[in-house]
């Protein structure tokens, strides 16, 4: 039973021995294949560059002969021990740390905002950024920071439960006669995000020490952090990034709405639910070590879909990798533009970069928001 | 269940309904509803407005379960039925074709194949034929390169023809499918239906407010007032001015038109 007795009318089916790796390659691969090249020579080589920027002076040579120093040893000859340690272990992981966090954000935001049909939705306007936040500082408050699961420092998980906490009341709160509207979803996720916001200050309050600070939590920043937050983030970021991937293609067909996606043969509850698990699970391994940065998991998906459009498969990698960069050079911005090495929160940057394309958007494509 | 569904002579039975039931929340909208389509049957699905037209789709397709009552599709209750393989047997359009995000149409008809791709399997030469196919059927290759977004109501009602088309299953659901296109169109794509239906075998059933355009193509017509089934039959022998006019009341004229043969309808003002 099946397509057989429907096959149409006086046409026979092409014969299905062709598909063959080397036919594969040639139609879709070989305009991709340097495409992600490229992609990945760029966010290489602003590594590179944003490595050289910052309040400790040091030249790309010896930045350059630091990097490579565990392939050939003789090359780092002659460089002090100690701008060595600043270049690898503060400025290296603090990048690496920036690439993965932005990635993370802003590939939870795609998933967000295809998921939800919700042009307007991302792990801050949905409140679970704030909500891992909330999650994080309740965790470290009650001191159990040390805790580990499977080997790895489970700070990541308390996150995650937070997030699903905010995600849940949001979308309880958004809810209208079992409808989720566009508009009422944000206006629930910006309420139970500035609730979260209050009590995370409360938190604070309570233990000084222990809890970072408010501006952190609030605003992102990755500054003072090690190698060690990257390898906090990067399982979480890896299961979750890969869950997304794996659905790339019902993504497509879930953006069609709820019915038609079924009927073309998707469990639409089930891997709706996975996805939105992946997101949040992604989400709060970057708030964990990051605080709360808004802007990258909204701005990014739209600005990467009008150049590649929305089909996932293309989309999501490309994401992944915009958002890497957009929060690398925002963090590059933070950690630079105040003298006497001060900071700003990076939050605070990619807002201010952030807000005028959103303005943009709101002021000139407001068929497209659905607004 | 039929035993000798399979002998070539004896049309299968595709789709056996008995007294279903079915609705949103409490309410029923389908109040016992029993009926049975073979292999190859074009069906029209007449009634006035909030009459369970939609709500019968819905269910046909496993969308929205029914309350009580059976819904066996190819000989399996359609419950049983995994999501993939439901999409392989039966392709709905719906009357709602929005799509939100920028997808050039060719994207959106390939969709259509989505039933018939194994996860690590991208679209191969079959797939890419049988979506080519589809838009010539259609005519939307003219289509293929535009967004989705930026085309016209009665275009993307075609597309979406296009993404059912392609997902090539033996039956084929239509909710009010052509009606926002004009009228040249419509008899396009309903002699394409009657191509496909009369010699791929493909079962329609098309829920239509135009009677007289279900009166041209469908060979069977299905009346529901109020979640019944209040006529069912020939479309020759339900044509009749006494059912149509107990279905919507409306005084009504049914003529006879000597050129094609076929029964069209007059509504009097």
């Amino acid at each position: 039973m099946g397509s057989s007795i429907s096959r149409w009318p006086n046409e026979k089916p092409p014969e299905k021995s062709y598909r063959i790796l080397g036919h594969w390659f040639r139609s879709r691969c070989s305009l991709g294949f340097l495409y992600w090249f490229a992609a990945l020579l760029m966010i290489a080589l602003s590594a590179f560059l944003t490595s050289g920027i910052g309040s400790f002076d040091t030249t790309y040579d010896v930045i350059w002969r630091s990097w490579a120093a565990p392939l050939h040893p003789q090359w780092a000859e002659g460089i002090d021990e100690r701008v060595r340690y600043i270049v690898v272990h503060v400025r290296l992981a603090r990048i690496c740390l920036a690439l993965a966090v932005g990635g993370s954000l802003a590939l939870a935001g795609a998933v967000y905002q295809g998921v939800l049909l919700n042009p307007l939705a991302d792990p801050f306007t949905l409140g679970v950024s704030t909500g891992a936040a909330f999650g994080a500082s309740l965790y470290i408050l009650f001191g159990w920071a040390g805790g580990h699961f499977w080997g790895m420092s489970s700070l990541p998980i308390a996150a995650f439960l937070g997030a699903l906490a905010a995600l849940y009341l949001v979308y309880a709160l958004g809810r209208v006669d079992g409808q989720i509207h566009t508009t009422t979803l944000i206006l629930a996720g910006i309420i139970v995000s500035t609730f979260l916001s209050a009590w995370i200050g409360v938190l604070k309050s309570l233990n000084e020490d222990s809890v970072s600070t408010i501006v952190f939590w609030v605003m992102g920043s990755l500054s003072g952090k090690s190698w060690g937050h990257v390898l906090l983030v990067l399982p979480y970021l890896v299961a979750g990034g890969a869950v997304i991937l794996y659905y790339a293609r019902e993504l497509d067909l879930l953006t069609l709405g709820d019915v038609p996606a079924q009927q073309l043969g998707v469990d639409v509850q089930q891997i709706r639910f996975r996805l939105m698990l992946a997101a949040s699970l992604v989400t709060a391994a970057a708030v964990s070590v990051s605080g709360v940065i808004g802007f990258v998991g909204l701005v990014v998906p739209h600005l990467v879909r009008l150049g590649l459009g929305p089909h996932h498969r293309r989309l999501l990698p490309a994401v992944f990798l915009a958002g890497a960069v957009l929060l690398l050079m925002s963090d590059t911005l933070a950690r630079s533009s105040l003298p006497n090495g001060q900071e700003l929160p990076v939050g605070v940057v990619t807002a201010i970069l952030g807000g005028p394309f959103f303005c943009y958007l709101m002021l000139h494509r407001k068929k497209y928001l659905q607004l | 269940m039929l035993s000798n569904a399979s002998s070539k002579k004896i049309p299968a039975t595709v789709i056996h309904v008995h007294d279903l039931r079915c609705g949103y929340r409490q309410r029923s909208v389908l109040r016992g509803i029993s009926f049975d389509v073979q292999q190859g049957e074009f069906i029209g699905l007449l009634g006035p407005n909030g009459s369970g037209k939609t709500t019968l789709l819905l269910a046909l397709s496993g969308v929205i379960p029914a309350q009580s009552g059976r819904i066996n599709v190819m000989q399996q209750p359609i419950f049983q039925v995994k999501p993939k393989e439901r999409a392989r047997r039966m392709a709905v359009v719906t009357q709602d074709t929005a799509v939100h995000f920028p997808f050039v149409c060719e994207e959106v008809v390939r969709m259509g194949r989505y039933p018939h791709q194994s996860r690590w399997q991208l679209e191969d030469a079959q797939d890419a034929a049988v979506v080519q196919r589809a838009m010539q059927l259609t005519d939307t290759e003219t289509l293929s390169q535009r967004l989705i977004t930026a085309i016209s109501g009665g275009e993307k009602q075609r597309v979406s023809m296009a993404k059912a088309l392609a997902q090539e299953t033996p039956i084929l659901l239509l909710d009010e499918a052509t009606s926002a296109m004009d009228i040249h169109r419509k008899l396009q794509i309903f002699r394409v239906l009657r191509h496909l239906n009369q010699e791929g075998e493909l079962t329609i059933i098309a829920v239509l407010h135009d009677i007289n355009l279900a009166a041209l193509f469908c060979r069977r017509l299905m009346l529901l007032k109020e979640g019944l089934l209040v006529a069912d039959g020939q479309t020759g022998r339900v044509m009749t001015s006494e059912i149509l006019q107990e279905v919507y009341d409306a005084e009504v004229l049914v003529h006879e038109v000597a050129e094609t043969g076929k029964k069209q309808v007059v509504f009097l003002p």
